[in-house]
């Protein structure tokens, strides 16, 4: 039978077989459970406590394929339980309650969980269960697909703005078609070629740290934690993907040792702060995600919430910002209309102390900045940049067929984290940024991209998929904040058109460096974008500056060569724009 | 009495109970459709498991009133577990009173919450009772869509 990528066989036909494992504290849901999964022909394994259930995860690795948990329990908070499958696991998890109050169902979604149910539960409910774990196959193959494809695309872009074009529109069609030729394929193909599933047992994981902590937590990426891990079998997309939910984990811990009280995430930014932006910071990113639209620049995590909805109105208009360029599907970026960036958008998302903030809330973002950076660290940033992107193509393109999940989790894309405000990469920032974000939040919306906010992931597919436009482009659409985000960029990015306008900058620019840019920006914008309220007034540069770069930026964007972000001139700008 | 008597009698009883609020009628019936072969006293074994655990946590709770003073977050998160348990078998009746209970356990209110556990317990023994006896009529009647003869 069919694996479907499973790492066993299965001898009845998918769905069958499918090899749950359900923890709850209370012994009778716990039987009425085993018993509902057994009535549709699920191998079920029962737990009655956290611990066990992990213990049993890391006994049997790839032992089974979806884990339901319930939310309370007494040994550990059932979104502990579910961040750690996550990171070693990565299987999908369900989370089940008698509480469906929005904000518990918002937690779940935000910290990974690909659903979650209500109690009473009903069997419809767990007859549909295998779609997660099918799904999340699927986008794993997609995304080593897209990932392969992006790079050919960005290689031939160099060649020309008609490839680059192609590039596009495979891009943004690539969702689509590459879900029509899954779905077309036999189950039985996807399987064969979907990459074998990592487990991250307990070992590998302590050699990951390891390699982390080696490199230095602000130099790290895919590669080179590779390189140290020495694992033969293990490839730089694993380790990427990995990597991901890592810093999306850390950004969490950080979160919660700050305490700062989250602003609701996304959901404050765009209550308070997004007045003018766009950005509607939606929460639900299952109905978000729902669309595949990236274009729209709204980047709807769906994990995060971060629904910039606003920016899709921007999209249309200026486009410059908008990743939608590049590749209407991927560029998740924000459309920030450069107009809309006034005065001195610059969003200094740097806020030292925020940073520190934001990096908690980013965790939901993923994208590599969440983790502790302090913001006014633009080096720290910069390095980063360099790291992300791997990370930020996976994401990027995991983003892209997540979107239309509703689960996603993080937008890994999103920086959000205060980054600032520069990069309109920040997308989505999740609600961990709120803290931060509020105060920039406040700038920002002053500045007012508003549309921004698309999900860092927009910026992420941007960079990856075209090359050299959408590295620029990226940076400015992909935060959350649009506004904020791109008027960061567009300040950060003026030095750089100038000097892309010399001469074509590395349009194809390796990946590497665009990612970086975005990452700077990221982490820059990342603050920024959501939130609410960022105080940034002094940072605003006087929007016909902004004006002026975003047309210098709309120029280049189309360049693709100009694009390219010279980090090193990032850097400079960081300076002049971040006040720390 | 005859076979169809008793299945009658059964049904009768169990739509009463549905009727009357005790029971919820989708989360019941969900539960026998479970009943099989396998486990032919599903739906008993599933009752008598959620009166035998929340047992505990009705005496938690009756502990936890007793302090002074009270701590009102523990006595929440066991009447979230309680609320949870009671909705496994439908016991809406419970279910209910679970929710006011809470309520005023938000609201920092010692007696409210007093008060209404007593009225949360009266339920809970009531539909004990009217279970057990369902329970006994239905073992009586015997299976009923499985035309088994009993060997």
């Amino acid at each position: 039978m069919m694996e479907n990528g499973f790492s066993s066989p299965r001898t009845e036909a998918f769905p069958a077989g499918l090899r749950v494992l359900v923890v709850d504290d209370d012994p009778t849901w716990l039987k009425i459970l085993e018993k509902m999964l057994k009535k549709c022909s699920y191998e079920v394994t029962t737990c009655g406590l956290a611990r066990d259930a992990l213990l049993k995860l890391r006994e049997r690795k790839d032992g089974y394929d979806i884990v339901i948990s319930d939310v309370n329990m007494p040994d550990m908070d059932g979104f502990k339980l579910l961040e750690h499958v996550g990171l070693e696991m990565d299987l999908p998890v369900i989370m089940m309650s008698v509480d469906g109050e929005t904000s518990r169902v918002m937690k779940g979604v935000q910290h990974g969980a690909c659903d979650y149910l209500l109690k009473p539960i009903r069997m419809k409910e767990l007859r549909n269960i295998w779609q997660h774990v099918l799904r999340k196959r699927l986008h794993e193959v997609r995304d080593i697909e897209s990932l392969e494809g992006i790079e050919s695309i960005q290689m031939s872009s160099i060649n020309g703005s008609d490839q680059s074009e192609d590039a596009y529109l495979f891009c943004g069609d690539d969702l689509s078609s590459m879900r029509k030729r899954k779905d077309d394929k036999d189950l039985g193909d996807t399987s064969s070629n979907k990459k074998a599933r990592v487990v991250w047992s307990v070992d590998l994981h302590q050699k990951f740290v390891r390699a982390v902590n080696q490199i230095g937590y602000d130099k790290v990426g895919p590669k080179k934690i590779l390189d140290l891990m020495n694992v033969p079998w293990l490839t730089r997309e694993n380790v990427a993907s990995h990597l991901q939910k890592y810093r999306l984990y850390l950004s969490r811990l950080q979160k919660e040792s700050d305490q700062k009280p989250s602003v609701g995430g996304v959901k404050h930014s765009s209550d308070s702060a997004c007045s003018n932006s766009a950005v509607s910071f939606n929460i639900q990113s299952s109905a978000n995600l729902k669309q595949n639209d990236v274009s729209s620049a709204n980047y709807e995590f769906s994990g995060n919430t971060v629904n910039v909805e606003g920016s899709r109105s921007h999209r249309d208009r200026k486009g410059t910002v908008s990743l939608a360029l590049a590749e209407p599907q991927r560029t998740l970026t924000v459309d920030v209309p450069p107009t809309r960036m006034p005065k001195g958008s610059r969003i200094d998302f740097s806020h030292p102390s925020r940073s520190s903030k934001l990096d908690g809330k980013f965790s939901a973002l993923d994208s590599s900045f969440s983790t502790p950076f302090p913001w006014g660290d633009h080096t720290a940033e910069i390095q980063l940049k360099q790291e992300q992107k791997p990370l930020h193509l996976d994401h990027g393109f995991r983003q892209q067929p997540a979107l239309p999940r509703h689960h996603q989790q993080p937008i890994k894309l999103n920086c959000l984290s205060s980054a600032a405000a520069v990069s309109s990469r920040a997308i989505g920032i999740p609600e961990k940024v709120e803290p931060l974000h509020g105060e920039l939040w406040n700038n920002v919306k002053h500045i007012q991209a508003g549309e921004i906010v698309s999900s860092s992931s927009a910026i992420q597919t941007m960079n990856h998929t075209t090359t050299s436009q959408h590295q620029v482009v990226d940076e400015i659409p992909a935060t959350t904040s649009s506004t904020a985000k791109n008027q960061c960029l567009d300040l950060g990015c003026i030095p750089n058109f100038e000097s892309m306008q010399r001469g074509p900058n590395l349009g194809l620019l390796p990946y590497p460096v665009l990612d970086e840019d975005l990452q700077l920006f990221l982490i820059q914008g990342g603050s920024s974008l959501g939130l609410q309220n960022m105080g940034f007034p002094e940072y605003l540069d006087p929007g016909l500056v902004y004006e002026d770069q975003i047309n210098l930026f709309d120029a280049t964007r189309f360049d693709r060569e100009n694009n390219l972000y010279d980090p090193t001139e990032c850097q400079l700008i960081d300076q002049g724009l971040f006040i720390s | 009495m005859d076979r169809n008597q008793s299945h009658r009698q059964v049904a009768t009883m169990k739509q009463s109970l549905f009727d009357q609020g005790y029971l919820d009628h989708e989360q019941f019936n969900q539960l026998e459709e479970l009943q099989d072969d396998a486990n032919p006293n599903f739906v008993e074994e599933v009752v008598t498991l959620y009166y035998r655990d929340s047992a505990r946590l009705v005496h938690s709770i009756e502990q936890a009133l007793e302090k002074s003073p009270i701590d009102f977050n523990k006595l929440d998160s066991y009447m979230h577990q309680f609320r949870g348990s009671s909705s496994s078998i439908g016991a809406k009746k419970v279910k209910a009173e679970c929710s006011l209970f809470r309520e005023y356990c938000r609201a920092g209110n010692g007696e409210g919450c007093m008060r209404t556990f007593q009225q949360v317990k009266k339920e809970y023994a009531a539909l004990r009772k009217k279970l057990e006896t369902f329970f006994q009529l239905a073992r009586q009647a015997g299976p009923v869509d499985r035309a088994r003869r009993p060997k």
